[in-house]
């Protein structure tokens, strides 16, 4: 369990960074930011990158800032960052509800928001933050930069649309409204594994009924995403046990589950239904 | 010199002393095998598939690889039973033209790094003609199998038959019959440590020192000595700090034999670490047993007769040096546990298919022969309308000895008291209580016991019964009092985290009289340490412990016949301890180092009447003693998602004498975490072709911390006739009762859904699955189509 060679590249500025990765990416370059995932599929060989153009040491890749519209988090941004909030709006609180579910604490403090998402494991929950929220990633290259919506980003088990010589530079998530409620739940074995089901749901509630339901589910599918059966159960309707059932079951019946040698479908829309049951009964609390 | 801790004048044994062999360990000075350096590094080329006949083994250009036909004269690790129809198979170091195994060594790599070694081993074209494999235990029986070994016609490698002599009369007689078909999938012991070796030539005396992971020094010598034909005295096996073994590390790994071969072939030094995907397919599996059990009742759910038939998967080779009988065998001999009933039938098969090889692992059999009887007792409750607690008070064994249905002899224990105990310290009558409540919103709590015996410490005849041609059970110590007055205990043992250092330290302390610090225990190097059988199987407190005593007795005699020199005193008057010899009742006294250096330095003064130096050996060889305990799980299962909680854990332990109570507790504490992982995480899956999918773990999942509950403890003593430090056994029964509790309390939960798991690991989808066939699950409706 000995990574094959590589050559390890440290820019300090964004520009060096990108001129590298163009360089280099030809050559199965890549970036390495937090290493929790790189590192591990580099000790298995699972990866062979010639050359790694490591991020850790850019300038300003480490900022969260936010303009009253959406909270920008830069690539060196590890997840430990969200323990607290770190926004005065239901955001910050989401985020920092979502961040402990994110591996174990070391891991927390090198692994990054904007890799996990480069990275795109279907159970990642950044992925499903992002995806629930529709967040905008903003690639940069030599070539130039670029906005993506997320739900253009993700195209498959750890693969996005991201060319080999982008590097993902900052990751927009919209603010909540003032009065938005949020839950969340996931499902794993053991603590700080990678969820085999997760669900996120935000909404707002006007005149007692809900109204902008966004209900994302993770770890069920290829890639997280929203499920419109399960928020158009929502939309409208009051707050209620038979209305979070009915939506648990609508995401339940709507995705199509990966299936692995321990996990049949059957078991996994199982799952889905329970976390996202749980994850709306959490939202009233 | 530094200040020793000042004699109390209390007894050192039964205190909770720290361990002594902490310091080192949690400062990071402990020395471990991989942290040696060395010329060469290993790399094993293993076999990607599971059953076929190697084409090709291709070497890229100047790459040192070495195959099965480089090693001529080396002989095949074949370890053998006098009984049972055991059919002796071989195991070529090196795969020799066929492979049996994902992760079978084929070829080892030599390159100047470990870097290195796994660029070229990614670069040796391996060509394997592939053959279809057997997986499945029950499958390798049919007639039409492929055969694993031509040695052993059907692929069953042993077969173990036990019948009582009235034995169809009483089963005839009965008035209820319960049956239970369980089983365990197969588990990886996970030690902390990966193995590794570490062989060094030493050019001026020809001789090699395998430093590695063992738990075993002297047998590992002898068995690589007798495999590559050379004389034992030119190799040394020396266990440094070894982090964890659990049965894993006592068996002989091929590669060790490899690292020796190399070493002298090169005249250098060699290692090799093993890296956690290897352990997960190739470090030796365990618990793949799939038992029926059937048990005869009278009227009054008195348990006459048993009846089982266990098959276990033993995997591709037999293991050395146990042999693979030591699942099937284990069971068939301890299936009674603690019941008292006349009649039992039994039979036990071996058989072999195209896995990794099974070895012991800490509880051997018994987590899943404990959980097999505690399921069928759990269904007889149900079947007579009975409390599970009263079908066991019912049937636990209360006269002693005993001896059991197929011949064992129990000596005194606890069954009904830890029974009774637990019950009481859990509160039962409370948690039905909070059970319902809990039902009443929507939630699933249940409680589960496991009673059972744990055979301990025996010696060479336990070993000898099984027909073992090498009967592990005797050992020695040597005990010397040095010039300087210091201790040295130099022991068989070979401990690996159990804290024996210090438990042989106050059972010393209070014989002679000083403090444990003074004393050295010495282990796990076969040029310091006396031959002898290593740590494994709850032994090494009793029989070693036994032997530790012996030659600390011997070396108290001395000392009191040297001070009654010195002090010119009659024996029976002098008195040992703080450090001294005293003349009781006065202040006449010697310290023991004045009596340690003029016993060297000084011996004109006792005319001969007393041999030079202080040096005694102690040697033990004991029947064995049983343990017992009481586990109970509290539980709560999540029926939506299958998942289970296990809330809290309680124990109730009679393992004799307790010499230390916090080491005592942390091997209870230890085994608890390891049974809980078996119950509900740990699983070795291997797909129909024989390829491993758990080869790492993030999917072979032992428990974190936060999957281990709080665990309440509870003691008896009752001092053991059959060991002479009168302790007991304790290493193995954590884990022994804990799948058996945990999932037995998961039954209780959901017993509204008639549903059963007979299964460990008790897995969210396997709870799922038997509760989706239940016509009272109320969800999961939808979404199926
Ligand atoms: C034991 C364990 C448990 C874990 N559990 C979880 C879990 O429960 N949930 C979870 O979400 N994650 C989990 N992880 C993964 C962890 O969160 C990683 O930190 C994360 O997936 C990747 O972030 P990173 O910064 O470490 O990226 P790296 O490992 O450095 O990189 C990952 C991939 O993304 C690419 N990359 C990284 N940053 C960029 C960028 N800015 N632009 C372009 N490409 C980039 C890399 O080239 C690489 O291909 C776990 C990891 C471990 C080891």
């Amino acid at each position: 369990m000995k990574p094959a060679a590589f050559v390890r590249h440290v820019p300090k500025t964004l520009d060096e960074a990108l001129k590298i990765l163009a360089r280099v990416a030809p050559q199965d370059g890549r970036v390495l930011a937090g290493g929790q995932s790189l590192v591990p599929i580099m000790a298995f060989r699972l990866a062979k990158p010639a050359h790694l153009v490591d991020i850790n040491e850019v300038e300003g890749l480490d900022k969260i800032a936010h303009d009253g519209k959406t909270l920008d988090i830069g690539a060196r941004v590890r997840h430990a960052a969200f323990h607290k909030s770190v926004v005065d709006n239901p955001l910050g609180a989401l985020l920092s509800e979502v961040a402990r579910h994110v591996a174990h604490y070391p891991i927390r403090m090198r692994g990054t928001f904007c890799g996990s998402l480069a990275h795109a494991d279907p159970a990642s929950e950044w992925c499903l933050v992002a995806a629930t929220l529709d967040a905008t990633m903003v690639a940069k290259s030599m070539r130039g930069a670029r906005a993506i919506a997320a739900k253009d980003f993700f195209a498959g088990i750890m693969a996005t649309t991201l060319a080999e010589d982008e590097l993902l530079a900052e990751v927009r998530l919209p603010l909540l409204a003032r009065d938005a409620r949020f839950g969340f739940n996931e499902f794993n074995r053991r603590a700080g594994d990678f969820a085999m089901s997760a669900a996120l749901v935000t909404y707002t509630l006007q005149d007692g009924k809900i109204g902008g339901a966004r209900v994302g589910v993770g770890g069920a599918e290829p890639c997280p995403r929203r499920i419109a059966e399960a928020e158009a159960a929502l939309n409208g309707k009051a707050p209620s046990d038979a209305a979070f059932r009915a939506a648990a079951e609508a995401a339940a019946h709507a995705v199509e589950p990966l299936e692995d040698h321990q996990t049949t479908g059957e078991y996994r829309r199982d799952l889905v239904r329970a976390v996202v049951r749980r994850a709306l009964e959490q939202s009233t609390q | 010199m530094t200040a020793h801790t000042k004699g109390s004048g209390l007894k050192w044994v039964g205190r909770a002393i720290r361990r002594l062999e902490d310091p080192a360990l949690v400062t990071g000075q402990g020395r471990f095998t991989a942290d040696l350096p060395a010329v060469h590094w290993v790399r094993i080329v293993r076999s990607p598939v599971a059953a076929g006949k190697i084409a090709k083994i291709g070497a890229p250009d100047g790459a040192t690889v070495i195959a099965a036909t480089d090693l001529k004269g080396v002989k095949k690790i074949t370890p053998m039973l006098h009984k049972f129809n055991y059919k002796p198979v071989g195991q070529p170091v090196l795969a020799d033209g066929v492979v049996r195994f994902v992760g079978e060594p084929v070829a080892a790599v030599v390159a100047a790094s470990k870097e290195a070694a796994e660029d070229i081993a990614e670069l040796v074209e391996l060509t394997v003609d592939e053959t279809a494999p057997e997986i499945d235990a029950l499958a390798a029986l049919r007639p039409d199998a492929a055969q694993i070994h031509t040695e052993a016609p059907g692929n069953v490698i042993l077969e173990g038959k036990f019948k009582t002599p009235d034995f169809d009369a009483a089963w005839a007689g009965a008035h209820k019959f319960v049956s239970v078909e369980a089983g365990s999938h197969r588990q990886n012991a996970t030690p902390m440590e990966a193995r590794a070796g570490h062989a060094a030539y030493d050019a001026s005396t020809g001789r090699v020192t395998l430093t590695c992971t063992t738990q075993m020094p002297h047998l590992m010598r002898t068995a690589i000595a007798d495999v590559l034909g050379m004389p034992e005295s030119d190799l040394r096996v020396v266990a440094p700090d070894v982090g964890g073994g659990f049965g894993q590390k006592m068996s002989l790994a091929a590669e060790y034999v490899v690292l020796v071969w190399l070493a002298r072939k090169l005249k250098s030094s060699v290692a090799w670490t093993e890296d956690r995907r290897e352990n997960l397919i190739a470090g030796f599996h365990a618990r793949d047993q799939a038992i029926t059990l059937e048990g005869a009742f009278d009227k009054d759910a008195r348990l006459i007769a048993l009846k089982t038939d266990i098959v276990a998967n033993v995997g591709a080779y037999s293991c050395f040096p146990t042999t693979c009988g030591v699942e099937p065998l284990m069971a068939m001999a301890e299936m009674p546990g603690p019941y008292d009933f006349k009649h039992y039938e039994t039979r036990a098969r071996g058989v072999l298919t195209n896995t990794c090889t099974m070895a012991p692992y800490r509880g051997v059999s018994r987590p899943v022969i404990t959980f097999t009887l505690e399921r069928l007792m759990d269904k007889a409750a149900k079947a007579f309308g009975l409390d599970v607690v009263d079908i066991r008070r019912r049937n636990l064994i209360d006269k002693f000895p005993y001896t059991s249905a197929i011949g064992l002899v129990y000596d005194e224990a606890t069954y009904k008291q830890t029974l009774e105990m637990a019950v009481k310290e859990i509160d039962l009558p409370a948690f039905r209580t909070r059970q319902k409540a809990a039902r009443a919103k929507g939630r699933h709590l249940g409680i589960g016991f496991a009673t059972f015996s744990e055979r301990t410490g025996y010696g060479s005849p336990a070993f000898a019964a099984r027909g073992m041609e090498i009967t592990p059970g005797w050992e020695t110590v040597i005990l010397t009092v040095d010039p300087s007055g210091f201790v040295e205990a130099r022991i068989g043992s070979s401990p690996h985290g159990q804290g024996l250092r210090t438990t042989l330290a106050q059972i010393i302390a209070d014989e002679i009289g000083v403090t444990p610090d003074l004393i050295k225990v010495v282990h796990g190097d076969t040029d310091r340490a006396p031959y002898g059988w290593g740590t494994f199987a709850s032994r090494s407190l009793v029989i070693c412990g036994g032997a530790t005593l012996i030659a600390a007795q011997k070396v108290r005699a001395k000392l009191i016949k040297i001070a009654s020199h010195l002090l010119e005193a009659a024996p029976g008057d002098i008195v040992l301890e703080n450090g001294e010899a005293r003349v009781a009742g006065t202040d006449r006294s010697v310290s023991i180092a004045k009596m340690a250096r003029e016993a060297y330095t000084q011996t004109h003064k006792f005319k001969g009447e007393i041999e030079p130096g202080i040096t005694e050996t102690g040697t033990y060889d004991p029947p064995g003693t049983f343990s017992n305990a009481c586990h109970v799980a509290i539980v709560e299962v999540d029926i939506e998602t299958g998942r289970t909680t296990v809330e809290k854990f309680l124990v109730a332990e009679d393992a004799g004498k307790i010499i230390n109570p916090m080491i005592a507790d942390g091997q209870v504490h230890g085994g608890i975490a390891q049974g809980i992982g078996n119950a509900l995480l740990e699983e070795i899956v291997y797909d129909e072709s024989g390829g491993i999918l758990t080869a790492n773990l993030a999917d072979y999942m032992p428990p974190t911390a936060r999957e281990i509950p709080p665990i309440e403890l509870h003691h008896i003593e009752t001092p053991s006739t059959e060991s002479i430090t009168k302790a007991k056994g304790l290493g193995e029964g954590g884990c022994i009762g804990a799948p058996a509790a945990v999932i037995n309390a998961i039954n209780d939960a959901l017993s509204e859904y008639n549903v059963q798991i007979d299964e460990m690991p008790a897995t969210p989808q396997r709870i799922r699955a038997a509760l989706r066939t239940s016509p009272a699950v109320v969800p999961a409706k939808a979404g199926t189509q």
